[in-house]
Formats: C-alpha cells, structure tokens, sequence
C-alpha cells in the first residue's frame, strides 16, 4: 500500500521538462493551481488541464505513473462527487424518493473532480522531475526577498536538505534499533494499545540519543568547513533561464487565454 | 622544513580539575605524514579538535602558519588551512549527493560558481568517487563515503588535513581505501597529514609516530624508533604489528640480530636473512 | 549434536522487484554444541544476513532453520522464545540502551522471558561479572557510562537471557588495542565457563585466528568453507582471491616459503609461528 504511492517521489531523467528550471517549475505549478480554480465550466477546467497533460507527454514519465499519483486519493475523489452530485439544485434528470440529480450537480462534480486530478497530476509531476535538493534550492532562491522582512529563509532551506539528506540514515538506524531489541525478546506485534505505546519506548529513546548525537557531530563537521551561515555564500549550481522555460511560459500563457475564452464563452457552472 | 602548526604550553579540561591534555608542546611541519596513537581518553581526540580551532585551549596557544586559533576573526582563514575529516562517515556529509556536499565548503567561503565546478570536480577525481558524484551519500560504502569527507576538505586546498580516527568504522577494504588516498594526497601535494588512529599497521606507515598518554606526549619519533619501545607502548594499552612482535620475540629467544621490522615483507626479509646466515 | 542446523537456506531481499537481491544462496551447515566458531567474510557476503536468520530476525525465503532440532518456522512454534536461545549482539550495540539504570537496562531480556525477580537479579549481576562491569556502575545512568563500558553493558543484556548461542557481530570495532584484548578474552572466559556456544563475527584475521575453534567463510552469499582454523588458513590462496585478509603472521609464513624455504605454513597463533621459525633457523643451520 505504502509503496503504492507515488506522490512526492523523483524519477530521475533528461527531458526538456527535468532540464526546466526548478524555480519556472513552481511558479507554473502555483500559477496552473490557481487557473484550475478560475476556471469555472468543464470546458475551461479542461483547457486548463491540457497544459500539465502536455507537460506529462514531454515529461517521459510513463502514464501508470501518472495515474498512480491520483489513484489513492480515489476514494477522496469519489466522496466529493456524490457531495455536489446530491446537493446542487437544477433541472433534474433522475428524480425519486428524496434523491434527486440534476444536470447542474453533474456539471459541478466533473468539475471538481477533475480539478483535483489535473492539481495531483501538476503537483506529482513537479516532483516527479525535480530532484529534492534542486526545489529546496529553488524555494529557497525564490524565497529570498522574505530576507528582507527577516524571515529566516537560508536556515529554513538548509534544515530541509539536512532533513532529506538525514531520512534515510535514520530509517536504516530505527530499522536496525529495532532489530537490537527483537533480539533482546521485545514484543512489537502484540498487546492492546497502551501496550504498544509502551514498546515503542525502547525504539525512541536510542533513536533520539543517536539523533542528538548526529547533530552534534555534523554541526562540528559543518563548522570545521567553514559553516556561518547564509551570509556571503556562493552556489555551486546557478539557476539559469533558458528559452525552454520561455516556451513553457508560453505555453502555460496559451492555457490561461484558454481558460478565460472559454470562461466568458459559455459561463459558470456554479448559479445554482 | 616549515613549522606548520605549533602547540605551546598548551592544557585543555573539559570541566574544571579534569585536566585532559597538560601543558603540551609539539609542532607539525608542512608536508609530515604524522600518526597519533593513545589509548581511549588519552586525549588524542581532544589534540586533533584543538589543531582547528573547535576547541580553544585553557592555557596555552595553539598556533595554524603563525595565527593562534583563538582569533574568532581569522577562524575561517585556519579552517581553510587544516581541514577535518570525523570518525563517523554519516554524520559529516551535509548534502544529498557527492558532488553538492563537496562543494559545501567552497560555497561557505564564497567561491565563484565555475571556480567551485572546476575544484570539486578535481577533488573528486583525486580521492576517485567522481563516477559516484550524483549518488545520494546513503547509497555508498562506509569507505566511500570516507572518501567523499575528504574531497569535501581538498577542495578547500588545505596545507593540512586532520583525520580523527577515520578509519575506526570501517571494514578492511574500506580502511585501505582511505590511508591509500590520504597517504596519496601526503606524496603528491605535499598536504600534512595527521592522523588520530588506533590502528597499529596505520601508524607503521607514517614518517613519524607520536604516542598519547595522560594528556601528554610520551613519545615522538619515527615508527621504527617508536615500535622498537614494545614494552612501553604496552603498559600503555596499546601494541605493535604483530609482525614486530614476532621479530622481536625471536631476538629475544632465538638469538635473532635485533632489528625492528614493521611489517610482514620486512619480517620475513629479516628471518630470511638471518636463517641463511645460520 | 548440533546447536544450530541450517539447511538449503536462500534468502532473497525484495523478491519480485527490480531490486531483488539473493543473499544467500542455498546454504546448509551445523554449528556443534559448545564450539567457539569464527565467521569471516567480507562487507556483503551474506555474513550478517545469516546470523540473523539464527535467531529468527529474519524468515527464510526457502530452507530450514534448527535450532536446538526444532524447524523454528513451523507451525505453532514461538518465535521470540529462539530469540531467547540464541542471543545476538549487533556491531556497535551501544545504540540498543535506553533504560534509567544499567540494571535495568541489562534486566529489560530476562524481564521479556517472564522470570522472577530474584532469578533476573542474579542473571544481571552474573552477566555484569562476565563482562567486567563493576557493581557500582549498574546504578549509573547507561548514558553516563564511557564507550567500552556502554558496549560492555550492552553484551551484558544479551548474555543476561543465558543464550545456549551467543553470536556477536563485530564485538571489538572501534575500541582501542588495551580494550580489544581484554573484552575478547573475557567472551573467551565466558565461553569456557558457561560451556555455551559462542559465534564470534569479524575482520580482524588475528582475533579470529586466536580465539576460534572452527571458522566458517561465506562469500558471495554462499558457504565456502567451515573448516578448523589451520586448515582454512593453509587456503590462503582462494581466501586472498575472495578479497578477504590473511593473519599477518601467516603472511610471514608465506613469504618465506615462496623465497624457497621449507616452512610449515599451517601455524597461526604467535607462538606456534614462534616455535616454526626457530625451528626453521635450527634445521637450515645444521
């Protein structure tokens, strides 16, 4: 189950959309999720959803992929369907007892649903090409204008790529702390709930001695390489704009004039 | 030869009455490859964390090329000169993959971006992980990412590395791995190297051997000088190769010519020449 | 009679996925009562994979597990109880320690196997004794303790539960020469007294060669010899092709007989090797 989500993961390759700009990339994908929301009839909310479509093809990310990205939150999808199916008033076309489906409440659930799909299907697909330490780069860059109202942008940025670069160190440890105490006759399996709270005291309590300990050293190694702080330093790796991401700016220009044509041409759904 | 660091009078206590190093004197020269031996809380660990301005002294002066480590204003200036590489190879990389967290040091000290590119390729292909330098630091062996530690430090171009026991976590291969390229480092570059570790045949490898004891210096001297006083380095808690030993039990019983050998080809060199002899 | 009997064991890590791994493959071997058995290998034989198939860690892909002449696996059987009988001490078990007191902490497997009180005291205070702990030390926080003594109390937890095993992985990685000899020498001491089985893990050549009876060698997730340890020296050729290390002492031996002298390689412990080159020195300079 676990591993059946896909959301959040990188698939490393060389497309035109993984050799994007991780900053374009967010900016595209803040300004779809908000013309997915002005979009206010299917016609438009499928215009809209054409563009991380057409991202997906140029993506080389295989289509079960995709569709593993929405899958598990199906069920989510599928209640807020029968919400607006059975709430939304209009010219009905089914009528009994105290159920009644309208063309309107139809119109509203497509919409929504697919809202929800195209935003998984925009969001995986950022992460999906976009390697964990390029977005915090990238979100750190972007963010760097809060500097100047003092929030702490370079230390949130940093504290996020210690955690990426320290979570699989300590699945590996917790997984290996486990098996210590297994040795030792701890019964993880069973018992009822206070029980297993309890068992789960001598995983923690050596999980976070080791975890102390880690970031002591590591604050050591960080300072005995010159480590102080965001100030004065340099990157490695510079992001730089290529006509790529103009293409893709572009490309997403084409999809709002898109959206709004289709807007003003045949009107909202939501007037009931 | 250049006097590279200078410890003078130098004392450290942890906490007030436990005096972990008392009034130490020694000097490391540009280009030594110096070993470090000492029991568990002899204070060579305390030693290396001085040598880089983590530690301050309590009394004393710790000097890297002329500038005592207690200058907050010049500690940058002494950690580009003696670079540190841990004991523990998860705990000292920073970033997710190779070639990022090689270039954490440069990027600190605000390097031009193609200026950083340039080096950190060069320091990978000097301690040879520049095949793995996309890999995330999880994937590669204890060795490996020993390895990596390194190029993080070279690429500083340092005149001196301190290495604290970097080799006490890994499995054979590993630990050849690391003196193969730090020794490598010491012949081609010319970078000092002083090495903290409690591995005998380590030191044996060294030009010159400087043996820990209750926060002093016990002995100082080359190898074959140092590994010849097997008594001493005993009553201490510590050995020497065992090919040593065998030698010098056979000078002892068998009326072998005294010598002190350091490793196995020199030992069997020794007895070769001594059996013919008769 | 056998302690431990393992038969065609495989096990395979993520079956079915591109990562699929075969860590060990069709092994089968007995482990004899009450011997001292080395283990060597180096880092991805399958060495670790298998220790942790002695104690039920980990299940079998396929083939069987004897502990005891008990199939572990079968039905009805209780899994932890083995856990109990074959005691294993990771590399670095310094992390597993968590309780308030070194007491505690060594009591947290006796207190799993639902004894009483008074058998846990003398079982705690029996394994501290074992290990060189000080009874002073078993009220001290474990986080108080220095690395060699954390080590010492953790080894104390497991042989607590009075193994009829002991396996330890790697027992002396990281301590200093002075703390290497003393705790192998006393496992070795806790091994004579007790009668009990102990598996000693490691890459050291010299520790293995000094304390073991019998040595087993794994490679490539297979079994390529168990055998007592002169005999799996006097191999050094398919060992150093394995790219596993040789005792120095026998490297010594070696040399000396490829420059051509007429020297018995088989010995491994100091004094034997001792004892070979005078006598070498006496027979070449009649």
């Amino acid at each position: 189950m676990l591993r059946d989500i896909t959301l959040g993961q990188y698939i490393p390759g060389d497309s035109v959309v993984h050799r994007m700009d991780p900053r374009m990339k967010i900016l595209l994908t803040l300004g779809f999720t908000v013309i997915l929301f002005v979009a206010n009839n299917i016609s438009a909310v499928v215009a809209a959803g054409m563009f991380p479509l057409v991202a997906a093809v140029f993506s080389h990310i295989s289509y079960n992929v995709i569709v593993r990205s929405f899958k598990p939150l199906l069920p989510f999808i599928l209640f807020t369907v029968i919400l607006n199916l059975f709430y939304v008033g209009g010219d009905p076309i089914v009528e009994f007892w105290v159920i009644k489906i309208t063309w309107q409440g139809l119109h509203v659930s497509a919409i929504m649903s697919l809202r929800i799909i195209f935003m998984l299907i925009g969001g995986s697909l950022l992460t999906f090409t976009t390697s964990p330490i390029l977005l915090t780069d990238a979100i750190e860059r972007l963010m760097g204008p809060l500097k100047k109202i003092r929030v702490p942008v370079h230390e949130i940025a940093m504290m996020m790529t210690i955690a990426l670069r320290f979570i699989p160190t300590l699945i590996e440890e917790t997984n290996k702390i486990m098996n210590a105490q297994k040795a030792r006759g701890a019964d993880m399996e069973q018992g009822n709930l206070v029980q297993r709270i309890r068992a789960l005291i001598p995983i923690l309590i050596p999980l976070f001695v080791s975890a102390f300990k880690r970031a002591d050293e590591l604050a050591l190694a960080m300072e005995s390489r010159c480590y102080t702080g965001g100030e004065g330093r340099t990157r490695m790796k510079v992001m730089k704009m290529s006509a790529r991401d103009g293409w893709a700016s572009l490309c997403f220009l084409v999809s709002v004039g898109l959206v709004i044509a289709c807007n003003i041409r045949f009107g909202s759904a939501f007037q009931y | 030869m250049e006097t590279l660091i200078k410890l003078e009078n130098v004392s450290f206590s942890y906490e007030e009455g436990k005096t972990v190093l008392d009034r130490l004197n020694i000097e490391f020269k540009q280009g030594e490859f110096v070993a470090v031996l000492g029991h568990n809380g002899s204070g060579k660990s305390t030693l290396a964390k001085l040598l880089n301005g983590i530690l301050e002294p309590t009394a004393g002066k710790v000097l890297v090329s002329g500038i005592p480590t207690t200058d907050p204003e010049r500690l940058k200036e002494i950690r580009r000169i003696v670079g540190m590489v841990f004991q523990n190879p998860d705990n000292q990389i920073v970033a997710t993959t190779v070639e990022e967290d090689t270039a954490f040091a440069l990027e600190n000290l605000g390097v031009e971006p193609e200026e950083i590119r340039r080096r950190v390729d060069e320091a990978l292909k000097r301690v040879d992980m520049y095949a793995y330098r996309q890999h995330p630091p999880h994937k590669l062996s204890g060795g490996q990412k020993q390895r990596v530690a390194i190029a993080g430090v070279i690429a500083m171009n340092p005149r001196c590395i301190v290495l604290d026991e970097p080799t006490a976590m890994l499995d054979p291969k590993g630990r050849k791995e690391v003196i193969e390229t730090v020794k490598e480092l010491n012949r081609t570059k010319g970078v000092t190297v002083i090495l903290v570790t409690h591995y005998m045949d380590e030191a044996a490898q060294a030009d010159r051997v400087v043996v820990m004891d209750q926060g002093g210096v016990l002995l100082d001297d080359t190898p074959r000088q140092v590994f010849g006083q097997m008594e001493l380095l005993k009553s201490v808690g510590l050995d020497v190769p065992p090919s040593t030993e065998l030698y010098l039990d056979l000078v002892k019983t068998g009326g072998f010519e005294l010598a002190v050998v350091l490793n196995p080809t020199e030992c069997a060199e020794k007895i070769a020449e001594q059996i013919r002899r008769g | 009679m056998s302690a431990i009997t393992v038969r065609q064991l495989t096990h395979i890590y993520s079956p079915d996925t591109p990562f699929k791994q075969v860590a060990l493959n069709e092994v089968s071997l007995d482990i004899q009562k009450g011997e001292f058995l080395g283990i060597i290998g180096y880092t991805g034989s399958g060495k670790s994979t298998l220790i942790q198939h002695f104690n039920g860690l980990l299940k079998p892909t396929s083939g069987t597990v004897l502990v005891d002449g008990e199939d572990i696996w079968k039905k009805g059987y209780d899994i932890r109880s083995v856990r109990f009988k074959v005691g294993l001490v990771f590399q670095y078990p310094e992390y597993q320690l968590f309780e308030e007191t070194v007491y505690k902490d060594i009591a947290f497997g006796p207190k799993n196997m639902g004894l009483s009180t008074e058998e846990i005291d003398s079982r705690v205070r029996e394994a501290a004794e074992f290990t060189g702990l000080a009874p002073e030390l078993l009220q001290r926080s474990p986080f108080e303790l220095s690395g060699g003594q954390k080590r010492r109390a953790a080894i104390a937890g497991v042989m607590a539960m009075r193994p009829q095993v002991l396996i330890l992985d790697e027992l002396a990685a990281g301590l200093d020469p002075k703390g290497r000899n003393k705790i192998l020498n006393q496992i070795k001491e806790y091994h004579s007294k007790t009668g009990s089985t102990v598996l000693l893990v490691s890459h050291s050549m010299e520790d293995i060669a000094r304390y073991s009876g019998r040595v087993l060698v794994m490679h490539r997730g297979s079994l390529l010899m168990l055998d007592e340890v002169s005999k799996v020296f006097a191999r050094a050729d398919e060992l150093v092709k394995t790219g596993l290390d040789l005792p120095e002492l026998t490297k010594v031996l070696l040399i000396l007989q490829q420059r051509g002298f007429p020297v018995n390689t088989s010995a491994y412990t100091k004094e034997d090797v001792r004892a070979e080159l005078l006598r070498l020195k006496g027979v070449t300079g009649c």
